[in-house]
């Protein structure tokens, strides 16, 4: 392997580099546009974007205003039309070629030909982490995702919401600092899902990650994020951004499932979703509310 | 965590229990299945001819001149037993003869290490082309209307030339053998089907998976043998199959126009020859070419076997 990265080499690298203090995610007036045969879409206009060392930030809107756009540009899977995007002070290139996030597509992409821990080790072994060291951060990352059991299946011998549990196990396994989610809880079923989301939490607190998460769904949005962006489509825009403010919980390892009954949580829930529908209807099309994900795209 | 322990063991319970049975089971039967069908064949296709050499007239069916079913005398349709048992005998009357058979099965095993090794040849070519043409699309632009092209043109048909071509090469202590024009006008068969199936295979990973390995800023190599090679699987092997009916075509079609001694094209020839005398005789060879392709098939469908685990699909079956 001529281009093995391995993680540990890159965080040192920012440690010593100058700006210790860079922002994990950094957009200033990003414009993206698609040419298509139908004319030029604007996927998204003007976003201005921070999202802290640590801070955990979740995108929602309505089907088609851009968030998987903005997730793919900040993995360097696309390259903006226009404006600055920087990565722990870095061009979104480098930080991909350092490895300093880790991503959860909207599908699982889990490897067919893989059994379940070979398709978590993939990064590992892209990286040369030594095959001891895989295996047990392999165990690690199933037991945390409850597929212990299922280390030897293949992908196709497990349901939608296993396999999208292993692509997140997957995201994890280096142990980024930068964690980019698009729907990851999509599949799942509201009691795995649930279960997901504290894990993310403490996941979170524990390696210190900044996430960006993308979710159709306003209660998960609440829950797990410091900030939640909300954005409108057509051109693709950043509508609001809300502080949560949950008095039960000002360092993140405290949300645990008493928060979702607390009255604070559904003061939150209510004003994402006044920003949503008031994001959307001062637009042409009156209030349409914010679809809960079937879109594949 | 302990949630998760409880819906592990939910799953844990339904799963294992009706798949360990399930999914070994059906090869298997499948596999016994297949043999089944294949003796049947093999048995109804004997009773039609043993059928139609006894109720068939004579002089075979005919409609005005034209003779639409054979003749059904011993010399046209021997006896399937009359075959069987020719094989077992001597070749020749000469002293030491080895039994038919055995002849047969000598030549059908150097046909089979030519084809073998224009297929090996084929597939090298094949796969050098097809990674050529997925790296580099000017390659593919370039090449693929060429590598079409050259399908058109009946090497089988030039194949004297070729061996003559040969046999002015000489480089150093290596000289050009008889065999090795046969070996690359297989190759020449082969490689097209392999061309065509690696690179679709090897362009086959879905955006999913190629963004997946750029975000681990894997390079070209490292995706290649990880991502690339494995999602070509499923295209290479029917590919390889075709390639190796090719070959085995290409290799005794060859050896029947260069005139190659020993191999099994050689053979029906020769043994045709002789069928007004011995008219079971001239089947041998026949069957030769039947067990010679049935082995080359069979090769790389044992292949597929070793491969298994590559053809399977990210969706639940
Ligand atoms: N490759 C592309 N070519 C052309 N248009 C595109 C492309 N990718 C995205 N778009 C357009 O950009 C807009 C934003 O798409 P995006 O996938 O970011 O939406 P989204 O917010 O993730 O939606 P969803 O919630 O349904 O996943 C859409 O109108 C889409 O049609
Ligand atoms: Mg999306």
């Amino acid at each position: 392997m001529s281009d093995q990265i391995p993680t540990t080499t890159s965080a040192a690298e920012t440690m010593t580099g100058a700006a210790g203090a860079d922002a994990a995610v950094e957009v200033r007036g990003l414009n993206k546009q698609f040419q298509t045969a139908s004319g030029i879409v604007h996927a998204l206009e003007g976003i201005d974007l921070t999202v802290e060392a640590g801070e955990f930030v979740s995108l929602i809107g309505p089907s088609g205003c851009g968030k998987s756009t903005l997730m793919r540009l900040i993995a360097d899977l696309d390259v903006p039309t226009s404006g600055e995007l920087t990565v722990f002070g870095k061009t979104a290139t480098q930080a991909r070629l350092d490895q300093d996030y880790g991503i959860a597509f909207q599908q699982a992409g889990l490897l067919p030909w893989r059994t379940v821990a070979a398709n978590v080790a993939l990064p590992l072994e892209l990286h040369g982490v030594a095959s001891a060291a895989r295996r047990t951060r392999v165990a690690d990352l199933l037991e945390m995702v409850g597929l212990t059991e299922f280390a030897d299946r293949f992908p196709d011998q497990l349901s939608g919401g296993m396999q999208q549990r292993v692509a997140i196990a997957r995201s994890l396994a280096e142990q980024p600092r930068l964690l980019l989610m698009d729907e990851p809880f999509g599949a799942l079923d509201e009691m795995t899902r649930e279960k997901m989301q504290t894990d993310l939490v403490r996941i979170a607190a524990d390696t210190g990650a900044a996430v960006v998460f993308v979710t159709h769904s306003i209660p998960e949005a609440v829950f797990l994020s410091d900030r939640v962006v909300v954005m409108s489509p057509r051109p693709g825009r950043i509508s609001d951004i809300i502080p949560m403010r949950l008095d039960a919980a000002e360092g993140r390892e405290e949300r645990d499932d008493d928060l979702r009954e607390a009255s604070s949580f559904f003061e939150m829930v209510t004003e994402v979703r006044e920003a949503l529908h008031g994001g959307a209807s001062d637009g042409e099309n009156p209030a349409p509310r914010a679809a809960r994900g079937v879109d594949t795209r | 965590m302990t949630a998760t322990r409880n819906d592990q063991r939910g799953e844990v319970a339904v799963r294992p229990a009706n798949q360990s049975g399930a999914v070994a089971n059906p090869a298997r039967t499948r596999l016994f299945g297949g043999f089944l069908w294949g003796i049947a064949g093999v048995v109804l296709i004997a009773l039609i001819w043993e059928g139609y050499k006894f109720f068939g007239p004579d002089n075979g069916v005919l409609i005005g001149e034209l003779r639409v079913l054979p003749r059904t005398t011993d010399l046209a349709m021997p006896h399937l037993w009359d075959m069987l048992t020719r094989l077992a005998e001597p070749v020749t009357r000469a002293d030491g003869a080895l039994p038919l058979w055995a002849v047969v099965a000598l030549a059908s095993l150097m046909t089979l290490g030519i084809a073998a090794a224009g297929w090996a040849v084929g597939v090298i070519v094949g796969v050098v082309f097809a990674l050529l043409m997925q790296r580099w699309r000017l390659a593919e632009f370039g090449l693929l209307p060429w590598i079409v092209i050259s399908q058109t043109v009946p090497l089988i048909a030039f194949a004297p030339i070729v061996k003559s071509w040969g046999s002015r090469v000489e480089i150093g202590s290596f000289e050009w053998q008889d065999w090795m024009s046969v070996a690359l006008i297989a190759s020449y068969l082969a490689f097209f089907p392999i061309t065509v199936g690696a690179l679709k295979g090897l362009q086959s990973p879905d955006r999913i998976h190629v963004e997946l390995f750029d975000t681990y800023a894997a390079g070209y190599w490292p995706t290649l043998v990880r991502l690339r090679l494995p999602a070509a699987v499923p295209y290479l092997l029917p590919a390889l199959r075709l390639g190796a009916a090719n070959a085995v075509i290409g290799a005794v079609v060859a050896e029947v126009s260069t005139g190659l001694q020993g191999g099994i094209g050689r053979l029906l020839i020769q043994f045709a020859g002789q069928a007004s005398g011995d008219p079971s005789k001239a089947w041998g060879p026949i069957f030769g070419a039947i067990v010679l392709g049935l082995v080359a098939a069979g090769s790389v469908a044992l292949l597929g076997m070793i491969l298994k685990d590559y053809r399977r699909t990210e969706e639940a079956a």
